[in-house]
């Protein structure tokens, strides 16, 4: 069973100690919705170049080229897709080879690695203590 | 810099006395100067009427004097002759006796002349005297001022000896004039807040000129680390790179991006798809902000059409360790950046015993780092002295604190709660600490961890508005302080639409902050309405993410996930009845202290009484292990802890945005799932 006592200067401090059984039971509190923070395609449709995801591509020397490249993607509705979009990925890829201390991961991989949201966002410390 | 800016900033502020005393002299000498013009008018007006009464032209010839119409001499260096004489219309036609006696020829030796340098003389000698009187009045002034700054001065010479051995920015670009002089956005200030700030503008613009002018010698980099995980690094080689292992394993720089990311300095204007480009170790004095035109520390002017201040803070440091002897100084440290990071570590190789001063996150953040990686040297000894009565005391509740401080005890701190360090004094090539509990303290080494100060000092200069409660520089929910400014991070005081004023120091604030003002100096006119996070890591059994306003001083109400279910209801109603008869019989209102009296000793053992029941009690199932604390402002909840639960904060922001009043927050509790992984 749950319980809860009060402590701290003018016992201003409620403790409560609550048992896996009692927060089995469903809340009956209902929280608003929030709105969703843009991933890397917006609701709209267009991408959203401030996605944390995407890192320091679309920002970095190779920016314009990145988005040229990326956007024509995106975009492309020949068959397969993106096989319009050639010349600008050469483009992109000559630019960062200039570039090799920063493009030299992304160099190795598949273009089509960089479509995924769900990286980490590389501007966050880690918050994964659990897995410590 | 900072010293000049004080000082002028003093000046400034004893000088504005003066002036306003000289107005007020003013307005007194203006009283006699009427009075004094008034009488001089009537002079004049005599002058006119007598003169008027003689008319020049009816000269009584008899009565002339031959002197009068002698040949007169045109030598500039004689005296006018009489006005009468003078004044007449043509004196050409002027009947005049003879003979013309050589007698009234003018001497050859010229009076005048002689009369003229005695003025000379005297108006030298004058000159002299007030020079003299200037030159004393001025030194009078410099000594009192000198006077004043006294502890000042002697500070500052005392920390850039005691700092010889910690590195310190250079400037790159050394020549100033490769620093653009015209950009479409300058950033003032180097650190994550202006890393999150550019990369918005570059998202938003592509083509964008970012020109970014850092004191710190370094690219962007991130601080959490630097108390945290850099100090569980095993591998010598990868701290010295400056990269460290992420608590999951991975592993990665503390630089945002590498130095390629970046355009020079001098290629910023020439390059045809823009880029970012850092002045590093250059500062901003201050700004024109009608002008739009900030000054380098040179005196540079850089246009801009858009700014950010990122100025961000500086660690404080206690005023018994600033007015120390030298050899103290040398044994103590601030903690913010890599070059103190680097000190640290150097230091540590050789110290056996650390005091950290200061109970907050970075105090006891650093004692549970620095206790773990001396688990391998024993003889190394971690003091934690701080003035509260637990550790994170302004932060966690009371019971929390409490039980914190004793995690930390357990890693082999040895904290000192509700004791202030009162003298420091050199002994033995070591700092001997005189302890508010009488007793002294004798450490190799001393880490001051006692908060910060937003750097605001280029506000005065620049007509910008500095809160003088919360400190920092005043902007509005867009972050904007003026047209075309804005203040973001650390510095700015920015008004919360949800919780009100604020200005908050941690790192996911400087990236949240930065990013707006990034995305607003590019056109989007957006508030701020996403609530920024903090963490905290002390020792492998404490992590905690909280959102919102976390002040101890609110009242809170903390559901924990019960450890085992071997309560009954006999132990409940003992254990709440005992809380509360503690509460009545020892407890005093704030609002009624200062009537009651109460002997140190009755209040220790109030604090007591309080430590022993705020205990959890382990054979009734109680565990601080797992929790979220809900903390109140008039019954709403305006910030919330997750403690050693992680991932739930998304549940957290719902409940902030949702601003309601909660008859039962343990079944807002229930949707953190606090008992599952």
């Amino acid at each position: 069973m749950s319980h809860c006592r009060r402590v701290g200067p003018r016992n201003k401090d409620i403790i409560i100690f609550a048992t896996a059984e009692d927060h089995k039971v469903p809340s009956t509190v209902k929280l608003p919705e929030l709105e969703p923070q843009p991933g890397l395609i917006l609701p709209n449709g267009e991408i959203n170049w401030n996605c944390p995801c995407l890192g320091g591509m679309a920002t970095g020397p190779c920016g314009v080229e990145f988005r040229n490249a990326f956007s024509c993607f995106h975009y492309s509705t020949a068959e397969p897709k993106g096989s319009d979009c050639f010349e600008l990925f050469k483009t992109m890829q000559n630019c960062m080879k200039q570039y090799p201390t920063l493009y030299s991961k992304d160099l190795g991989e598949d273009e089509e690695n960089i479509n995924m949201p769900d990286q980490p966002m590389p501007d966050e410390p880690s918050r994964t203590k659990t897995q410590q | 810099m900072f010293r000049f800016h004080r000082i002028a900033n003093f000046a400034a502020k004893s000088i504005r006395p003066a002036i306003k005393f000289t107005t007020h002299d003013k307005l007194e000498t203006q009283r006699y100067l009427l009075i004094t013009h008034r009488f001089y008018s009537n002079k004049k007006k005599d002058d006119k009427t007598c003169r008027k009464t003689e008319p020049i032209k009816e000269v009584d010839k008899s009565k002339l004097n031959p002197s009068d119409c002698k040949p007169r001499d045109l030598k500039p260096c004689k005296p006018p002759e009489s006005i009468i004489c003078d004044r007449k219309p043509v004196p050409s036609l002027q009947e005049c006796p003879k003979p013309n006696l050589m007698s009234d020829m003018p001497k050859p030796d010229c009076a005048w002349e002689a009369a003229e340098a005695r003025q000379r003389q005297r108006n030298r000698i004058i000159l002299l005297l007030g020079a003299l009187l200037a030159a004393l009045s001025i030194g009078t002034v410099f000594l009192y001022l000198k006077q004043k700054h006294a502890p000042v001065k002697e500070k500052k010479i005392k920390k850039k000896h005691s700092t010889t051995k910690k590195r310190t920015a250079h400037k790159i670009p050394a020549d100033a004039r490769e620093i653009p002089k015209e950009v479409p956005y300058l950033l003032i200030g180097g650190g994550t807040t202006a890393f999150s700030a550019f990369r918005a503008i570059k998202s938003a613009d592509p083509l964008a000129k970012v020109l970014v002018v850092s004191s710190d010698g370094y690219y962007p980099y991130m601080r959490p680390p630097l108390s945290k995980e850099i100090w569980y690094s095993e591998d010598v080689e990868l701290t010295k790179n400056l990269e460290f292992k992420q608590w999951n394993g991975s592993q990665r720089s503390l630089f945002y991006e590498p130095e390629d990311f970046y355009t020079k300095c001098k290629d910023l204007l020439a390059s045809p798809n823009g880029g970012v480009a850092v002045a590093r170790g250059w500062s901003i004095s201050h700004i024109d902000v009608v002008a739009r035109e900030a000054y380098l520390e040179n005196g540079d002017v850089i246009k801009y059409d858009k700014c950010l201040i990122a100025t961000g803070a500086t660690p404080k440091n206690l005023d018994v360790f600033e007015v120390a002897e030298e050899e103290v100084q040398d044994h103590v440290t601030v903690y913010r950046d890599i070059y103190d990071f680097e000190f640290l570590n150097r230091k540590l190789e050789k110290v056996k015993s650390v005091a950290i001063i200061g109970g907050g996150f970075l105090g006891s953040e650093l004692a549970c780092s620095l206790a773990h990686k001396m688990k391998s040297n024993q003889s190394l000894k971690i003091y934690q002295i701080f003035k509260e009565s637990g550790n994170l005391g302004k932060v966690l509740p009371e019971y929390l604190s409490f039980w914190t401080t004793d995690k930390v005890k357990s890693l082999g701190v040895e904290v000192m709660s509700e004791i202030e360090v009162t003298a420091a004094v050199p002994k033995d090539g070591k700092v001997r600490l005189t302890l508010s509990n009488g007793e002294p303290l004798l450490v190799d080494q001393v880490i001051v961890a006692v908060g910060v100060k937003p750097n605001t000092q280029m506000a005065e200069k620049s007509d910008l508005e500095v809160d003088p409660d919360l400190d920092g520089f005043l902007v509005n929910t867009e972050l904007q302080a003026r047209s075309h400014l804005y203040i973001a991070g650390d510095s700015a005081c920015f008004y919360d639409v949800k919780l009100g004023r604020r200005r908050v120091e941690h790192h996911d604030h400087a990236v949240i902050s930065g990013r707006l003002a990034g995305e607003n100096m590019t056109g989007a006119a957006k508030p701020y309405l996403h609530q920024s996070m903090f963490w905290s890591d002390l020792g492998p059994d404490v992590g905690f993410e909280a959102i919102g306003i976390v002040d101890s001083k609110l009242p809170t109400v903390g559901v924990f996930a019960k450890a085992t279910d071997r309560d009954n209801p006999k132990a409940l109603v003992t254990t709440t009845d005992e809380g509360l008869r503690a509460s009545s019989e020892d407890e005093i209102p704030d609002e009624c202290k200062k009537f009651v009296s109460k002997s140190a000793e009755a209040q220790k053992k109030t604090l007591e009484k309080r430590k022993a029941l705020s205990k959890p009690r382990e054979g009734d199932g109680e565990d601080f292990g797992k929790g979220i604390i809900f903390y109140l402002r008039d019954d709403i909840v305006v910030g919330i802890m997750l403690w050693n639960v992680f991932n739930r904060m998304q549940v957290a922001r719902q409940v902030l945005q949702d601003e309601k009043k909660y008859d039962d927050l343990n079944e807002v509790a229930k949707l953190f799932n606090i008992h599952e992984e």
